[in-house]
């Protein structure tokens, strides 16, 4: 198939008004007359609130409110919760106990931020420090602390699945092994911090709201939180959203500013500082360990595996438990497995809540799984390519359908693992390292194979809720021809830097084959908008832009019918060429587009009967492969698409100082039908740097007393321009059947590869020295620990067995 | 309780600007707040990510750790003084929408500036030479790569030495 538009190297849309420095986030809204929060944080990761002194802070200047958790909580409802724990509430004031240093006490509202920070400090809070608990194996004891006691326990979700002979693969396999593989808590941490503003307007009752937002179903939440009918909330998608990659919820700071805008009648606005960001902004990632079991015989073939997989969500829940969820969808990961064991545990602890990160949950789990897929290659000694050669599924097992229930669209695997070993060439990358061994160096190659599913519903939330019955996930786009015939494309959601803009103007403008340059992409604001679920999941490609299709589809119907009836013959009597339809075998039988425009507008007397007026067309689709309800033992379709990456990386690292160096890296790719090539791209290398910051550097690192040790940049370590090398991506082109134009989902590729590469390249580069390391992040203190271990035992050891 | 003010005079994008400000108001909350130059963007307010970068005197500085008052008598250049006289897109800016060197756009104000701050010194920079002057700005969307492709693309077509 070859395309006008799509696939082509074009500017995007969005870029100019950046580089100009004329982008519109959160904290360029200003409002007449807005006052601004500062907030008050508990010290504490457990405690009672003895009492709440406000006199001082009142009385500073320029101070209008501070509210309390006792009128807040009493006037507004809890937050929503994925997993039926109705008594695990959740509000963004505490009100009683705090269950989290750093989790919001007070709000102080004031005509500058500055000046509400003076007052913020100047509110007396007394507590009464209660027990806590930081490691969630200690959450899950019997007698632990409770973090909700009224939930009665510290887990919020476990199952134990159970798809296929899992018990019989183990024991008729030739061969297990069992480790653990440890994924620390980070996150995505945009560069902007979450903010929002709001305004309540007495003479309409309404709510306005301005947010840096990527979240489905925000405008809903914030009204049922607020006691206020959906339609009294009105959110304003044309923020631009400094980054996100999953965290940008901000659900309670939205209620709160709400309230406070409400209650005040005056314009407020919270903008995160980076401190209350980190520490009380409740976007931590997945703190997950997995205790891994694979069962295999001795020329390798993959029987069976059994993942017991913990996450810590720290003091409250919200979506976070579903980030174990999501891996049902890709459970056995790009290889024939026939039978898999399941065992996700959600447990709380005494730390920052738990947000939705790029991949939702994914990252880790390939971690998890292709450390172990190494480790299979290392105890057979079999090389690792031909290990994952065999059990890959091939390109003519597609549709394929894995244990769990879930079918993979399309996809060719090997074609794309043998690509980017060729664009990294792999023989000689073998002896540069063995070279470097040679001289003395700590030389390794690591390789990660992994899947993205994308496009999918929120069937999830059915899977670990059986109360939860939401299977619809559509997204919409209207597309508008005006009287000028300029065509307008209106979506229903912000972005956060992955193009939308340019994707709906793509796709229109290949549908009616017209300039996607000249098409303009606007928002709708929350009422007025067709239904969308935002950015999640990497489904707008699919979501998004088969919404934009279909309704331009239906604008080419609609000129295709006026000409016909012009002409006074059927529409397959007619050619349709950039936006003008002709006779076939007549050309000058033509009419152009503007005059088309031009009849569909002003001349009802030339529109075929009973046809609305005007161009104008909407199109609401769900997703490809539906919503059905999971089966009983828990197998289920949520994602209908299945992207593939391949991750080859070189690293040395200094033994002296454990410090790790990238020298190469390529990763090979297959999201089928790249909509913009740069932007596939781009949010790909973004990825992988991602990726190394999770590998390598970034944790939310916890005391043993419960306070956040790395709430700032010095000691949050995100990857700079020295820590990421030169990237290089390999492209390969595997179309879905499912969509549109064969689009694949990609904004969490990359991510979903690169630590499980990385983490098998440190590996690789410690298999001299006997030892192994797999814990995230590899910081150069623990690789150095794992070489001075070396060098002390003299003997072969394991991180995990030590503990 | 009332802040002192104190006058300044900063020339900002080649416009002498004058204010009373307080001593504890940082650079960047003037520009954003009082200037309405919100194109600097504020990321972690303690010098770290670069968002919020700007020229003094030509110079790259973090706006977030300078008070407005310590810029009295400097020139200032934020990323709406980068475009041509005729407000069009400068080489660099041009470049970054050619090679995609963005994404969320947040931390592209500090990016430019840094660059054009290299460019200005050295019209021809190598790639490690282009890392090592984009080393302290961080972005989360693009790992870079974009971003060192703009650059030398801006450097290939002569994007230097055209700031104020």
């Amino acid at each position: 198939m070859t395309y006008l538009y799509i696939g082509k190297k074009r500017r995007t849309k969005e870029d100019p008004r950046f580089v100009m420095g004329r982008g519109r986030y959160v904290a360029d809204v200003a409002l007449p007359g807005m006052k601004h929060v500062a907030l008050v944080a508990s010290p504490h990761p457990s405690a009672r609130i003895a009492s709440i002194r406000t006199e001082a802070a009142l009385a500073h200047a320029g101070v209008h409110c501070v509210l309390t958790g006792e009128e807040f909580c009493a006037n507004t409802d809890s937050l929503q919760i994925g997993v039926d724990a109705p008594e695990v509430t959740r509000w963004a004031l505490a009100h009683g106990v705090v269950r989290y240093a750093g989790e919001w006490v007070a709000a102080v509202v004031a005509d500058t931020r500055a000046l509400a920070e003076d007052a913020a400090e100047l509110v007396e809070v007394e507590y009464d420090p209660l027990p806590y608990v930081i490691d969630p194996e200690a959450s899950l004891e019997p007698g632990a602390v409770l973090v909700h006691p009224a939930h009665g326990s510290n887990v919020l979700y476990h199952r134990k699945f159970v798809w296929g002979p899992v018990e019989e693969a183990f024991e008729k396999a030739e061969h297990r092994i069992a480790f653990r593989a440890v994924w620390g808590r980070n996150a995505t941490v945009p560069i902007e911090t979450f903010g929002v503003a709001a305004q309540w307007d007495a003479g309409t009752q309404m709510l306005d709201i301005w947010a840096s937002i990527q979240m489905p179903k925000f405008p809903d939440q914030t009204a049922r939180a607020l006691r206020l009918p959906g339609n009294a909330v009105r959110v304003h998608y044309d923020v631009d959203v400094g980054g996100s990659y999953g965290v940008k919820r901000g659900i309670k700071h939205t209620v709160l500013v709400g309230y406070l805008a409400k209650r005040l009648g005056m314009p407020v606005r919270l903008i995160e500082d980076r401190l209350e960001n980190m520490r009380g902004g409740d976007m931590h990632g997945p703190d997950r360990f997995f205790d891994m079991q694979v069962a295999f015989d001795g020329d390798g073939t993959i029987r069976g595996l059994k993942i017991r997989a913990v996450d810590d969500v720290g003091a409250y829940a919200g979506r976070s438990p579903l980030q174990l969820a999501k891996p049902v969808t890709a459970i056995c990961g790009p290889y024939r497995i026939p039978a898999v064991e399941y065992e996700p545990t959600s447990v709380m602890t005494n730390k920052t809540p738990q947000e939705a990160v790029r991949g939702f949950g994914q990252s880790p789990t390939n971690f998890a799984m292709e450390r172990a897929i190494d480790r299979v290659a290392r105890h057979l000694g079999m090389d690792r390519i031909a290990l994952r050669t065999k059990n890959l599924i091939r390109k003519d097992e597609f549709p394929y359908t894995i244990p769990s229930g879930s079918t993979y669209d399309s996809g060719d695997y090997h074609a794309v693992v043998d690509k980017a070993l060729a664009a990294i060439d792999y023989p000689a990358l073998v002896r540069e390292r063995d070279a470097a061994r040679r001289a003395g160096g700590l030389a390794g190659i690591g390789i990660s194979t992994c899947l993205e599913p994308s496009g999918g519903n929120s069937a999830f939330e059915v899977l670990f809720n059986p109360k939860n019955e939401t299977t619809t996930w559509m997204d919409s786009c209207l597309v508008r021809v005006d009287l000028s015939g300029a065509v307008t494309g209106v979506m229903n959601t912000s972005s956060s830097g992955q193009g939308h803009e340019t994707l709906v103007a793509t796709v229109v403008g290949e549908v009616l084959e017209r300039d996607p340059a000249a098409i303009r992409v606007v928002r709708a604001d929350s009422l007025t908008a067709l239904p969308s679920n935002s950015p999640v999941g990497s489904r707008m490609a699919i979501m998004l832009g088969g919404a934009a299709a279909g309704a331009a589809k239906k604008i080419k119907a609609a000129l295709l019918a006026i000409a016909a009836h012009n002409f006074e013959c059927s529409v397959e009597d007619l050619e349709y060429a950039n936006g003008d339809v002709s006779l076939k075998g007549a050309p000058e039988k033509k009419l152009s587009w503007g005059q088309l425009v031009t009849i569909a507008h002003r001349n009802i007397h030339k529109m075929p009967p009973g046809m609305e007026p005007g161009l104008q067309e909407k199109f609401v689709w769900d997703v490809p492969t539906g919503g059905d309800l999971p089966t009983p033992e828990g197998r289920i379709q949520i994602y209908p698409c299945y992207a593939f990456e391949a991750h080859v990386v070189y690293v040395e690292i200094d033994r002296d100082t454990g410090k790790p160096s990238i020298r190469r890296y390529v990763c090979g790719h297959d999201c089928g039908v790249m909509i913009n090539p740069d932007i596939v791209h781009g949010m790909t290398y973004g990825g992988i740097a991602h990726g190394i910051g999770a590998a390598l550097y970034e944790k939310f690192a916890y005391s043993e007393d419960g306070q956040l040790e790395s709430g700032t940049f010095m000691d949050y370590l995100i990857p700079s321009a020295f820590e990421v090398p030169e990237l290089k991506i390999v492209d390969h082109c595997t179309p879905s059947p499912l969509t549109t134009f064969g689009q694949k989902g990609s904004g969490e590729a990359g991510y979903l590869g690169a630590p499980a590469a990385i983490a098998n390249a440190v590996n690789d580069a410690l298999e001299p020295l006997g030892v192994s390391i797999d814990r995230l992040p590899m910081s150069h203190a623990a690789i150095w620990e794992r070489i001075a271990t070396a060098h002390d035992t003299g003997s072969p050891t394991n991180e995990a067995g030590k503990r | 309780m009332t802040e002192t003010l104190n006058a300044i005079t900063v020339e900002v994008n080649g416009v002498p600007r004058t204010a009373r400000v307080p001593a504890r108001l940082s650079l960047v909350d003037w520009l954003r707040d009082e200037l309405r130059l919100t194109g600097t963007h504020v990321g972690c307010e303690h010098g770290v990510c670069g968002a919020c970068s700007i020229l003094l005197d030509g110079e790259p500085i973090r706006s977030c750790l300078l008070y407005a008052v310590q810029a009295d008598g400097h020139r200032v250049t934020t990323v709406e003084g980068l475009a041509q006289p005729d407000g069009s897109l400068s080489v660099l800016q041009d470049s970054f929408c050619e090679a995609h060197g963005l994404q969320c756009g947040y931390c592209t104000s500090g990016l430019l500036i840094a660059a054009q701050a290299l460019l200005d010194a050295n019209p021809h920079p190598s790639d490690a030479q282009i890392r090592e002057a984009i080393g302290g700005n961080l972005c989360r969307c693009t790992g870079y790569q974009q971003v060192v492709e703009a650059i030398r693309l801006a450097a290939e077509r002569g994007a230097g030495k055209i700031t104020p």
